[in-house]
């Protein structure tokens, strides 16, 4: 009964970070690259990925981290200075080995790891994850879930921005301009999901 | 007091810990060990792999062209990369067209030498050298504009064809980026010893800062070159020159090279300005060339003061109306890429084929 009832609560967590807490859309983490980086599917894609993937390590590194080196020793209030830094050396351990071992992998992710190394939504999915006190495998679905609804969002918002290209767009709204009241609209449209479920 | 002690001990040991993790990666994941570059099937050199193929031609003094010091925005360090390069990166996609990716043409900045590698240098690249100089003289041209005089130590003389560019280093200072930057040739070729750049100062510019602000007459300065396509043609038609500001060096120095070969061609150059400031050297030029070469310089002032006389308004407006044989002559531009696809209209209005149109882009 509790096993099911932890799974569930793992898949609310899960879906209630890519939905209706996205991080992108709802709490606004992230938005440079998601305006720089969203002009073209395929690149999107590739820095989603990325993301996704450095979001699910990430937490999982960090929980450790605060659980058994800063918890044990009252160090909480250091968590910014150590998560940011497990973040910076575990994207750089990440991209050398990726270089070495997998030419085809770091063409399509490895290049983008640097751009999102100091990215605020990574740091701020493991902040989220203390304060909300998920468990360890929580933890690693929460961010799985985040890095996911990031790439949902820049995605679509790339795939909006690719038929912006026909549109007519008053010229001091171009570029940024109209990505940000798209990006609006898109919270907006994301704010529906909210009466499906609260996970928090 | 204790606490403190400790909580700084474990946040320090935890960074150590993670900086150790990566000095290791460094040393064993990132080191590729000896890679060798084959060079046009014959010269062969080995480097210590894992580092852009731009450093590694660089540390073997052979010079590629680049603007922007290995970041991939300026897309002139293109190489024939036959083999070893892996897959192209998304980074090199946006300055490579169709034809150079067919003939696997490459950023040297962002390949990596990871492997051996086979690439493939035109000859005039490779006769590309560093040059040691000593600044010989600076002297202010406008306010804004100095020429520089160089003389060569090591190697003490260069060969060029007139109209090419040299790169210029700029070391840091204060903490401020190496960078190399492009600067045509102004000097007399047949001044073999010496170089001359004429360089506008650009506002927080990193290596015009360097020459305007630091660079004293004595230092020792280097520079690589020669480089560039832009040269006169073997031709008989009547010239038409038109630059404004530094744009003028490359064109000084091919009447310099008019005026020793006695070419007799037929040549105009009109010197555009914003103001009256803006104009030099004009005296010089017409006392050294107008006498010894069918040669007539033509200042355009586009806003002048205090009673300017002379041809007024942009450039292209000046040519527009006093050149009347456009469909016969040649022209070469150098300036700022809007001033040249402005000039580039004009000419071809007049009735100038395209292809009689030469340009040097400063950007």
């Amino acid at each position: 009964m509790t096993n099911s009832n932890e799974f569930i609560n793992i898949v609310i967590i899960c879906f209630s970070s890519i939905f209706t807490g996205n991080i992108l859309l709802s709490y606004f983490l992230g938005m440079c690259p998601f305006i720089a980086v969203s002009k073209e599917v395929k690149t999107a894609f590739g820095l989603g990925m990325a993301v996704v993937f450095v979001l699910t390590f990430t937490c999982l590194l960090n929980w450790l981290t605060y659980h058994y080196i800063l918890i044990p020793f009252q160090l909480e209030f250091f968590r910014f200075i150590m998560f940011i830094i497990t973040i910076a050396a575990f994207v750089q351990f990440v991209e050398m080995v990726l270089e070495r071992y997998s030419p085809l992998l770091y063409t399509n992710l490895g290049i983008f790891l640097p751009l999102i190394t100091v990215n605020c939504a990574i740091l701020g999915a493991s902040l989220f994850m203390v304060i909300r006190d998920y468990s360890l495998v929580g933890s690693v679905a929460y961010g799985f879930g985040s890095g996911v609804g990031w790439m949902l969002a820049i995605v679509s918002m790339a795939g909006i921005r690719k038929r912006l290209v026909i549109n007519k767009i008053p010229k001091g709204l171009q570029g940024p301009g109209i990505t940000l009241i798209i990006a609006g609209m898109m919270a907006l449209a994301f704010i529906g999901f909210t009466g499906v479920l609260q996970g928090q | 007091m204790l606490t403190t002690l400790l909580s700084v001990t474990i946040i320090s040991a935890f960074g150590a810990l993670l900086a150790g993790i990566i000095v290791l990666a460094d040393k064993f994941i990132a080191n590729y060990g000896e890679c060798t570059i084959t060079l046009n099937k014959d010269t062969q050199f080995n480097i210590n792999g894992g580092i852009p193929l731009l450093e590694a031609l660089v540390q073997q003094k052979i010079f590629i062209p680049s603007a922007c010091g290995g970041k991939g925005t300026c897309g002139y360090c293109k190489v024939k990369v036959i083999e070893g390069a892996g897959p192209l990166l998304p980074t090199e996609e946006p300055y490579l067209d169709k034809k150079e990716l067919e003939n696997s043409i490459r950023l040297s900045c962002q390949v990596k030498v990871r492997n051996n590698i086979d690439i493939f240098i035109p000859e005039e690249l490779l006769s590309v050298k560093e040059y040691i100089c000593t600044c010989a003289d600076i002297k202010d041209l406008t306010y804004d504009i100095k020429q520089f005089r160089f003389k060569l130590e090591n190697p003490q003389t260069i060969e060029y064809v007139p109209g090419q560019y040299v790169q210029l280093f700029a070391p840091s200072i204060n903490g401020s980026e190496e960078v190399y930057r492009a600067y045509s040739i102004s000097s007399d070729p047949a001044d073999k010893g010496y170089i001359e750049l004429i360089i506008r100062l650009v506002p927080d510019g990193i290596c015009t800062t360097y020459c305007f602000e630091h660079l004293k007459v004595g230092d020792t300065v280097k520079l690589n070159g020669p480089y560039g396509e832009f040269r006169l043609a073997d031709t008989s038609a009547p010239i038409l020159f038109i630059a404004g500001g530094s744009g003028m060096a490359p064109i000084k120095c091919i009447l310099h090279h008019m005026k020793n070969t006695k070419n007799s061609r037929e040549a105009v150059y009109f010197f555009g300005g914003n103001t009256e400031r803006d104009l030099f050297l004009i005296d010089e030029l017409k006392k050294e060339f107008e006498s010894s070469l069918k040669f007539k310089i033509v200042p355009v002032v586009a806003t002048p003061q205090n009673g300017y006389i002379g041809e007024k308004g942009f450039v292209t407006h000046a040519v527009e109306r006093s050149v009347k044989n456009a469909p016969q002559a040649e022209a070469y531009l150098c300036g700022s890429p809007g001033m040249i696809d402005a000039c580039i209209s004009v000419l071809t209005k007049l009735g100038m084929d395209v292809s009689k149109v030469y340009y040097d882009k400063f950007s």
